[in-house]
């Protein structure tokens, strides 16, 4: 198999399920044990899979986690754009995920926390006083009905019959 | 009086039809007897389906189907199959691939005509000949030459009342494929004895090894061939009921007549789903890789529990042999049922020569898959295997 296809297949199985066993792995797509132990650790080690974790849904667990979407809008610094400040928004643990988008404001960050309070004061007091940042808007997220290409109420299936010819 | 005409009466209904009302009504078991995709139809066509019906998009069409679905069709096969159809008269919309075979042998079987049919095959295959009047002949084919269809077996059964070949390939329920040059032989023959060849290609695109050959490319065949195709395995919509026939213009008309007073047309609802599907084939090849990745899952896990299992190239199905296990098809599969909650398929519904095989579908998610191996595997140590 090609080098690439099948770094490719390696990769669409583990963002499916990252527990399926390399020996798994091995047989779904017909190379050796081994080659793909090999390629899963020079992958990890590129930094191309960065991670494995599980995807909770932790409104269901009954843990209250009170998420927001934060728009910012920055002032670009002369010699790194936005880079430093991105950077440094990225470093609190409070912050879940920081892009960089086009459109009416430039950076989109989800922020957790445990309150409403909580995400509030955070953005208050450690976001929005950043020099580089003109201005915030903050949305509370309600529901959350899909995340990493996962539906979390799946919808019903239709029953198919347990014998056609 | 008899109630019922001899030619439906001859069809005997099997004695395994008590198992599988059993099989399906058994709430808890793993079935790998299914048909069909596990995957629903991807949204982008349940989604057009809605819209076409908000629109009000429920009249009959023309009996040969939407103009823009043959359109459509005729360019999907000329870009990927290389061969081209007429969308006005080479191409007739169909409820089904089911309703496509059954019209193309009553449009060209005369009383008593021969049909040639190679096994293990689809089930329905041979009572439709018989509907239609015709004589199916059977050819076996085995596991030991990869279950082909060879053409010296093919001219072996010729008589001067052959009228058709039937091919189906990537096969139901071997998963077998021919290469372009086993294809070639068999057009040779064709030709040669002027013979007409119904090709089921229903699971073309359900091709791992190779490439699927659309056998109307060949030489000469394209006026030979009625090409049957359809939506139900490459865009999981089985119960929309939809596919196609294409062929010769004097064959797709007598088809098309037969459809006109039988059918009408086929539902609106699903023609607009089909166009929808040409345009979605990303999401159908996601579904191909899915399969591949399960069919090797199956194909290994059998052959580690002890049973020999041809490597199936194409369709969803895997056809190991349980011969070491000393029960007849019917048997294993009925303990295995009883004992172990998993459904499988004896390989004799599909003809004589698929005793001692059973048809294991992989058509179910990795999880079921995985369960019923694991199931399997207790069953056979009961059996003395391994
Ligand atoms: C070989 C073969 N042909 C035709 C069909 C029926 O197809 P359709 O749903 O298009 O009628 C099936 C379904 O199982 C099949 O396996």
């Amino acid at each position: 198999m090609k080098e690439e296809r099948k770094e490719g297949e390696i990769l669409k199985i583990l963002e499916e399920d990252a527990r399926t066993s390399d020996s798994e792995i091995a047989r779904m797509i017909g190379v050796d044990e081994e080659e793909v132990r090999s390629t899963i650790s020079e992958l990890e080690k590129q930094g191309i899979i960065i991670k494995y974790k599980a995807l909770i849904n932790y409104e269901k667990a009954g843990m209250k986690a009170v998420q927001a979407l934060i728009e910012l809008n920055l002032s670009p610094e002369r010699s790194t754009g936005y880079d430093s400040v991105a950077e440094r928004i990225s470093k609190f643990s409070e912050v879940k995920s920081v892009r960089l988008v086009s459109g009416e404001y430039d950076l989109l960050v989800r922020v957790e926390g445990e309150t409403m309070r909580e995400v509030a004061y955070f953005v208050a007091e450690k976001i929005a006083p950043l020099e580089q940042v003109r201005n915030t808007v903050t949305h509370f997220l309600l529901k959350t009905y899909k995340e990493n290409g996962e539906i979390y109420e799946e919808e019903e299936k239709g029953k198919r019959l347990a014998v056609t010819l | 009086m008899t109630l019922i005409a001899d030619r439906v009466g001859q069809i005997k209904s099997s004695g395994i039809r008590e198992f599988f009302d059993i099989a399906q009504r058994m709430e808890d078991a793993i079935s790998l007897g299914v048909g069909e995709p596990d995957f629903v139809t991807p949204w982008s066509i349940r989604e057009a389906c809605i819209f076409s019906l908000e629109k009000g998009y429920t009249s009959y069409t023309s009996n040969w189907g939407l103009l823009e679905l043959r359109e459509m069709l005729s360019e999907k096969l000329h870009h990927d199959d290389s061969v081209y159809y007429d969308p006005e008269g080479e191409l007739l919309i169909t409820t089904g691939v089911s309703e496509a075979f059954d019209l193309a042998l009553r449009a060209i079987i005369n009383p008593g005509d021969e049909v040639i049919i190679h096994e293990p095959s689809y089930v329905s295959y041979k009572p439709c000949a018989l509907f239609a009047g015709g004589i199916p002949v059977s050819i076996e084919t085995e596991v030991g030459d990869e279950f082909k269809l060879r053409a010296d077996r093919i001219e072996d059964k010729i008589t001067e009342k052959t009228k058709a070949i039937v091919l189906n390939y990537p096969n139901n329920p071997t998963g077998a494929t021919l290469t372009k040059k086993d294809l070639e032989q068999i057009a040779d023959v064709a030709n040669e004895h002027d013979l007409l060849v119904i090709s089921d290609e229903i699971y073309g695109k359900l091709t791992y090894d190779g490439e699927h050959t659309c056998f109307s490319t060949l030489n000469g065949m394209k006026e030979r061939t009625i090409l049957l195709n359809g939506f139900s395995k490459a865009y999981a919509m089985t119960g929309w009921r939809i596919g196609y026939a294409a062929g010769n213009k004097d064959i797709i008309e007598a088809m098309m007549k037969i459809h006109q007073y039988t059918m009408l047309c086929t539902p609106i609802t699903a023609q607009m789903a089909a166009v929808e599907a040409l345009r979605c084939d990303d999401e159908t090849a996601e579904m191909v890789y899915e399969y591949n990745r399960r069919r090797r899952l199956m194909v290994e896990g059998l052959r580690e529990l002890g049973l020999s299992c041809f490597e199936p190239k194409g369709a969803f199905y895997t056809f190991p042999s349980i011969a070491n296990t000393g029960l007849t098809s019917a048997e294993f599969a009925k303990r295995l049922l009883f004992e172990h909650k998993v459904v499988v398929i004896p390989g004799s519904v599909f003809g004589d020569c698929g005793e001692g095989f059973i048809r294991c579908s992989y058509a179910v998610s990795q999880y079921e898959l995985k369960e019923a191996l694991n199931r399997l595997g207790r069953f056979l140590v009961t059996c003395g295997v391994k």
